[in-house]
């Protein structure tokens, strides 16, 4: 019964993407920019390296913009809408809704990130890449893009409005990203800020987990922290349905 | 069967529904009727669990709607006021959907989504996307989603509001059709509707339930019922007039115009054949005698206004 209503809930919002042309503009922006962004701006070639590294740091700055726009919709709009009445009065436990909207989400940007498989093809075709960052990366980006999109289920269930929604969630997950980014930790530094405290800071950023994934590190500290994101803002996003 | 039990609803210091208690049985339609922003749609929203009461509770099928929300729900069919629909959504798609959420099984499924189509007469838009559908459709998809799993509860939110007269007269046989083995509410302001249809009216004012009756007893209420107006010669009126003086049925006798009387029976009973048996015994020509119809409109303005700021 549970199953079937995440289940149920999850193919109409993940087919939804593709009812209208929505899902195709998304993809097209999202390639554009994971795989354009590091090609022209990052000067992937000038690397001259068998890695995906350069792919990998633009990723958490495409994902800034891209995921808050998959995910203001969520909830925002079944509330201006007034679908969520159909929802809410079906048997269906808050919980169940939360969890099969945020997979068909998730799904969504998995699809969007196995569209850029490209650049790992090209990596092989080019050189000898080491697998095991290349799967190391990759896991941190689909886990980043869990954290990322559960906060904005989270915003999106605040408000009726997608524009509040996806501006809260830029802000909330720009400052995960910054947490963590090298000159905003030198700029801590240099204002004498302890050390630890500085490491304590950015290790409760994304952008050092992933740094970390993406450079072949899988460790457990990451693999909770994301779970714990996303675990956090899911039970207040289904904390919120039930008011 | 649909029970509320003192349901209330506070919004910050705003009392939007304060202590609506009533049942309604399998085979009766209830009429929800009250002004705008009397607590309507938010009694109903309780009723169904979409919103939580204040204090009190709610039951569908003996299941409280609190505790034991999924078994409650499962019970219940309901329209929302503004039938609100996923506008990229096909008639059928959205339909099936509705099934599955409902736990609905595979066959069960495609056979129930055909009987709902068929019941609300969908044929013709099986296959069009929500948002290109007329009003009257539309409402019939909402319609037809909350029948679909053949709920023994039905809780309708303005089922005619905005279709055309046809439109209304076929939801309202639809309605209707459903009602032996089904506990029905609706809401509507529509009083016509509440006379066609239902065999009960709530009118509900400010958040308080003011009547709670059958349309017969609500018609009673009105001051003028069963009020007759008896129209004559002048000289016979006044010979009339001067027959039932003093007879107990008649609370009042007024006198507008020169050749009309108008009586007001006592209790609000039916004079008519007292009124003929008096004038044939003695032999007062009469031009002819007139039954007041009063409508529920007027019973609806007298009970909600009488304590109107």
């Amino acid at each position: 019964m549970i199953m079937n209503g995440i289940s149920a809930i999850f193919r109409r919002e993940f087919f939804g993407y593709f009812r209208t042309p929505v899902a195709y503009v998304f993809m097209a922006a999202f390639i554009l920019a994971a795989v354009g962004l590091p090609w022209f701006v990052g000067r992937f070639f000038d690397a001259n390296q068998a890695s995906l590294q350069v792919f990998f740091t633009f990723l958490p700055w495409v994902y800034l913009f891209l995921i808050p726009a998959v995910g203001m919709r969520l909830w925002a709009e079944e509330m201006r809408s007034g679908t969520w009445e159909i929802l809410f009065t079906s048997p269906i436990s808050p919980s169940e809704a939360v969890i099969g909207k945020f997979l068909a989400a998730w799904a969504f940007i998995g699809i969007n990130l196995a569209l850029t498989l490209t650049v790992p093809a090209t990596v092989f075709f080019l050189g000898s890449p080491d697998l095991g960052p290349m799967f190391s990366g990759y896991l941190g980006a689909i886990l980043t893009a869990s954290a990322f999109l559960s906060i904005c289920s989270l915003a999106s269930s605040l408000t009726r409005n997608q524009v509040i929604a996806f501006v809260v969630s830029v802000i909330i997950c720009l400052v995960l990203v910054l947490l963590g980014f090298g000159p905003f930790n030198s700029l801590l530094e240099n204002l004498e800020v302890p050390a630890e405290f500085v490491g304590l800071i950015s290790s409760l950023s994304v952008t050092y987990h992933f740094d970390l994934m993406s450079s072949g590190l899988i460790s457990l500290g990451s693999l909770c922290f994301f779970g714990a994101v996303t675990f956090l803002c899911l039970s207040l996003n289904i904390l919120i349905l039930e008011r | 069967m649909i029970l509320a039990e003192n349901l209330t609803k506070d919004y910050g210091a705003f009392r939007a529904v304060n202590q609506v208690s009533f049942e309604v049985k399998p085979g009766d339609i209830l009429g929800f009727l009250g002004p705008n922003g009397a607590g309507k749609s938010t009694t109903m929203k309780m009723l169904t669990g979409f919103l939580r009461p204040s204090s009190g509770k709610a039951f569908i099928s003996g299941k409280n709607v609190g505790t034991n929300a999924k078994a409650a729900k499962s019970q219940l069919g309901y329209l929302p006021e503004t039938g609100p629909l996923y506008p990229e959504m096909t008639v059928h798609e959205f339909l099936s959907f509705t099934a599955e959420m409902r736990g609905l099984a595979q066959v069960q499924k495609s056979s129930s989504v055909d009987k709902a189509i068929e019941t609300c007469h969908l044929h013709g838009v099986v296959y069009q996307t929500l948002d290109t559908l007329s009003k009257g459709y539309r409402q019939r998809v909402g319609l037809a989603q909350a029948i679909l799993h053949n709920p023994p509860c039905l809780i309708l939110d303005e089922p005619t509001d905005g279709l055309d007269p046809n439109q209304k007269d076929e939801v309202r046989k639809l309605i209707s059709g459903m009602a032996q083995d089904k506990a029905i509410i609706l809401s509507t302001h529509i009083l016509e509707e509440v006379s066609a249809m239902c065999n009960r009216v709530i009118i509900i004012d400010r958040g308080v339930v003011k009547v709670d009756a059958t349309p017969q007893e609500l018609l009673k209420k009105h001051p003028r019922f069963n009020e007759l107006t008896v129209n004559g010669e002048e000289d016979s009126l006044k010979s009339f007039e001067t027959a039932i003086q003093g007879v107990e049925w008649i609370q009042k006798v007024s006198r507008p115009t020169k050749r009309k009387l108008v009586l007001s029976p006592t209790k609000g009973q039916n004079i008519q054949a007292k009124v003929l048996g008096i004038s044939s015994e003695k032999g007062i020509a009469l031009d002819s005698i007139e039954l007041a119809r009063p409508r529920l409109e007027d019973v609806f303005r007298s009970m909600t206004q009488k304590n109107a700021a």
